[in-house]
């Protein structure tokens, strides 16, 4: 059960059942799908940047449980940030579930922590990213569905 | 090379069938997956190949490997003798009435883009309709709408009840003048509903129309006379039935692959070739073009050996009852919902859980060891009628014993204790 636990955190759990920011975004100014085509993870990231700050970001759709945990735990964490700041924290995720951020320490990385057990699971690095690289691709405005494929 | 004499004829003398003899032919399920005992329950994906398909693989290379067809001196004329011995052991085992009709492409992907490609040049045009089914594997849908886009042509659908049976009734009065082939899986791949293929050939037929059979799910559950059936065209996979993969066999009703037009051009497929005209090969070999997967044809021989030393009235009724005890004691679980309850079912248990989703059970199984699928099964329209993204996949091969089973049942336990 271990190595399960690791990757099913309480926190990653708890987003699961109770996913932050979920529904649709009125007055969003950015909207972008995401795809698993593979496993059939979907999801709408709305995005509402003003003055130069993420106002407010909300995500809706369907998928397992680290991609919805990921998904909402990424809302709580780029609200009120810069697009600067949000794409850092990108990279940031990108390197913890890839396994190239062995030696930093957790607490720097907050609720982002609970993802590392993913880099465990190589199958599973799509579900925890899909929800980021749509946030990402919004943010740079583009407007092709992502996919993970 | 391992004939079919060699192989120990496994059952037809006990009269039982002894699954733990069974299993010592498959090295791989000795193996252990993050410190257990592999439990391999993907089976319709691929199944695991016993020791006879390896050596045959192995022997080919190390003694017999040269091209066929083509050669004067020995190795070559012993590889295309060797070669020829599976289309017939093939054909036999299909109960197919010449090897022209037996051709060998990579798998049942290829078999019915073959019949996409060339049965629809030659018969499809604007206007036309092919008909498929509700429970179609994306391989036996995406052929056939890249062919109506490509001639203006139709596809139309006989929808599936919420067992996962075809609803006949609609099926028939889909069938019209404008129908030019019905194209329909014997088992399906996502739900494991066999469909009562016969019956519907024999209705096809009653409007002129020819029937394509796709058997993958088929053939490793049970004997298929493709004479009885009345198939036209009836496609499979080695690898689903203990052989290799990259290997697979089209068998076609020999008028129609007399008449077809080629589907790839190359070595081998023609008789004569000068820069103004081509004569193409003879049957089978009009639709071989090029060398083939040599080695692992050798190895579906094997396979086919080792299959034909069972008596299939055992494998099939433990393979049933295996189903049975599956669907009883996983589908006592609370909170599992089974998905597919065809009165006819071969080889798969597909199920959801109340707020889990597939692929977290995949990944939970995986951990205890336990090989499953999740997903969409390549039948994203099966998941669509179904109202559901992905399901969990249990499949079962004549290796899998009901310890195996318990074990399953153990493991979504272990999904429940995670998901608390």
């Amino acid at each position: 059960m271990s190595e399960l636990r690791s990757l099913y955190q309480e926190i990653i759990l708890d987003h699961n059942k109770k996913p932050r920011n979920f529904g649709k975004l009125d007055g969003a100014t950015r909207t972008l799908e995401g795809y698993n085509p593979l496993c059939g993870d979907h999801y709408t990231i709305y995005l509402k940047v003003e003055n130069g700050i993420i106002a407010d970001i909300a995500f809706e759709g369907a998928g397992c449980a680290i991609s919805k945990a990921s998904a909402s735990v990424m809302t709580t964490l780029v609200k009120g940030k810069t697009p600067e700041e949000a794409q850092e924290l990108f990279g940031a995720f990108h390197r913890l579930v890839t396994g190239e951020l062995k030696d930093v320490s957790f607490e720097s990385l907050g609720k982002l922590a609970a993802f590392a057990g993913v880099s465990e699971f190589p199958a599973r690095v799509k579900c925890a990213s899909l929800a980021w690289h749509t946030m990402k691709n919004a943010l740079e405005a583009k407007t092709e569905a992502v996919s993970t494929e | 090379m391992q004939t079919s004499q060699e192989i120990e004829p496994k059952n037809k003398e006990t009269q039982h069938f002894d699954v733990e003899q069974v299993r010592k032919s498959f090295p791989i399920l000795r193996e252990s997956v993050h410190g257990r005992d592999l439990v391999y329950l993907d089976n319709a994906a691929t199944t695991q190949k016993p020791d006879s398909v390896i050596a045959a693989i192995d022997g080919y290379y190390q003694h017999l490997n040269s091209n066929i067809h083509r050669g004067v001196h020995a190795l070559s004329e012993r590889a295309t003798e060797a070669y020829e011995e599976v289309r017939e052991k093939i054909r036999r085992y299909l109960n197919a009435g010449s090897t022209k009709e037996v051709i060998f492409v990579r798998g049942t992907t290829e078999a019915i883009n073959l019949v996409a490609a060339s049965f629809g040049r030659m018969s499809v045009g604007r206007g036309d309709e092919i008909l498929i089914t509700g429970l179609e594997h994306h391989s036996n849908i995406v052929p056939w709408q890249m062919l109506c886009n490509q001639t203006g042509a139709t596809l139309r659908v006989a929808p599936i009840d919420d067992a996962g049976e075809v609803i006949v009734s609609k099926f028939e009065e889909l069938l019209s003048s404008r129908t030019k082939l019905v194209a329909l899986a014997y088992v399906s791949n996502a739900l494991g509903t066999v469909n009562p293929v016969k019956s519907l050939i024999r209705t096809a037929h009653q409007h002129g129309i020819p029937v394509l059979v796709d058997g993958a799910q088929a053939v490793p559950h049970f004997q298929v006379d493709v004479r009885d059936l009345d198939c036209d065209f009836f496609a499979f996979s080695a690898h689903k039935m203990y052989g290799p993969t990259g290997i697979g066999v089209l068998y076609g009703k020999q008028g129609l692959l007399e008449a077809m037009p080629p589907y790839q051009g190359g070595g081998d497929m023609i008789r004569s070739v000068t820069f103004e005209k081509t004569l193409f090969n003879d049957l089978p070999h009009k639709f071989e073009a090029g060398t083939p997967n040599i080695a692992d044809t050798i190895g579906f021989g094997a396979a086919i050996d080792y299959l034909n030393s069972f008596d299939w009235s055992l494998v099939t009724g433990y393979e049933h009852d295996l189903l049975v005890y599956a669907t009883e004691v996983v589908g006592a679980i609370p909170g599992l919902r089974i998905v597919g309850t065809a009165r006819e079912k071969a080889g798969v248990l597909s199920f959801v859980m109340d707020d889990v989703h597939p692929h977290d059970i995949g990944t939970i199984l995986d951990q205890e060891g336990i090989a499953v699928r999740t997903g969409h099964h390549c039948a994203q329209p099966v998941m669509l009628r179904f109202g559901i993204p992905a399901t969990v996949r249990a499949s079962f091969g004549l290796y899998n014993t009901r310890q195996e089973i318990d074990k399953l049942v153990r493991g979504i336990s272990k999904v429940k204790e995670v998901f608390h």
